[in-house]
């Protein structure tokens, strides 16, 4: 039998983002005013459509997910696209073999600005078992990663503490940070103008 | 016409419809009392950050690094969970118990290091089954997403249970259950 349940040691958010319950502004009897930041942040966040990219068994996860059980809705993300030009969030699931990148590459650079990518489970987060040949040793080497979620596959709990991660960047992002310079050079790192 | 394969088979009626089914009215309010019905039905819908489901007693989640009831380390180092790894996610530095540290490693050997690569491991639990020091577990607790990569190297101080000596309490968070079936409650 196991000596314990839990492994309660908490492990801290690489680049943390701390959150705020409410945006900073001025607040009156019956008024409230903020940046068009936080405003624009809030709408994003609770709106992500996310376009699933399910090649295996993290796709079923993702189904799981959707479903009424744990209803990815609640977080404003009900609205699956298959089509990239309306999606704001990739949803990477599933092992990406090498000759799948360009296509990964291919979606990603469809996609309309903002966007975002979360790589869930092992494979497409690093490729798993997979050290072979054949299969791409995460995603990130093709397109850039926001958020990574491991597990093979993911519980849908772990896939929604994905999305929660995914909903604070997006809510705290910069209206201009896809304009800066460190952005230009992230996506000039992948061979994105 | 062929056999059919249920007795729930229903030929299609092709006859017109009269006046009373061409209003529809009577499929309408049939269809919203389906809808209605629905209302006070239980909700399927577990609200995850505020609710959580419990997990079976042998979910693989996140690992444990063992210790014994008086809080010293079980593992020796001895590398077996990471020739028994399919996804090659452990590393290990081992390093010899040195004058006074008795009180810390239960052995003569102990891991000076001990990361586990959370994005490549598949919790197959394959470490646990290989574990002859009784000092590797898979727990209850899914592992947590991150923003960047090496936020999942989990290390010792990550994987390492409470001390039971020095943080009952913390000890006694960790058990969850476990303690309860042990009193055979």
């Amino acid at each position: 039998m196991r000596p314990v349940s839990y492994n309660i040691k908490k492990k801290p958010l690489e680049a943390d983002i701390s959150m705020a319950e409410m945006p900073e502004g001025h607040q009156g009897q019956g008024f409230f005013a903020t940046t068009l930041d936080n405003v624009i942040g809030l709408a994003r966040k609770n709106s992500l459509w996310p376009l699933p990219f399910a090649t295996s068994c993290c796709g079923i996860e993702f189904m799981a997910t959707m479903a009424a059980t744990y209803d990815i809705a609640r977080f404003g993300s009900e609205r699956v696209g298959f089509s990239p030009r309306q999606c704001d969030l990739l949803m990477v699931m599933g092992t990406i073999a090498k000759k799948m990148g360009p296509v990964v590459k291919q979606v990603y650079l469809q996609m309309a600005e903002p966007r975002w990518v979360i790589a869930v489970g092992a494979c497409a987060s690093s490729g798993g078992i997979f050290d072979t040949y054949s299969v791409l040793q995460g995603i990130d080497q093709v397109v850039p990663v926001d958020v990574y979620v491991p597990g093979c596959p993911p519980r849908p709990e772990a896939i929604l503490d994905g999305l929660m991660r995914i909903q604070d960047l997006v809510g705290k992002e910069s209206l201009r940070r896809r304009n800066s310079e460190q952005y230009k050079a992230l996506l000039e790192s992948y061979g994105i103008q | 016409m062929s056999e059919p394969l249920t007795n729930r088979s229903k030929p299609v009626d092709r006859r017109p419809m009269n006046w009373v089914e061409r209003l529809y009215l009577v499929n309408i309010f049939k269809g919203m009392a389906i809808t209605l019905r629905h209302f006070f039905k239980k909700k399927a819908t577990i609200k995850y950050p505020e609710e959580t489901r419990p997990f079976s007693k042998v979910f693989r989640g996140l690992h444990i690094l063992n210790r014994d009831e008086e809080g010293r380390e079980r593992c020796t180092a001895c590398g077996l969970c990471a020739v028994a790894c399919p996804a090659e996610a452990i590393t290990m530095e081992a390093a010899e118990r040195q004058e006074g540290e008795e009180k810390l490693y239960r052995e003569e050997k102990y891991a000076a290091k001990y990361e586990i690569n959370m994005l490549r491991c598949i919790f197959c639990g394959y470490c646990e089954e290989a574990c002859p020091k009784d000092a590797i577990y898979l727990s209850q607790t899914f592992t947590p997403a991150n923003y960047q990569r090496k936020g999942f190297i989990y290390k010792k101080e990550d994987l390492l249970i409470p001390d039971p000596v020095t943080d009952p309490e913390g000890y006694q968070k960790a058990l969850g259950t476990i303690n309860r079936e042990k009193e055979g409650v």
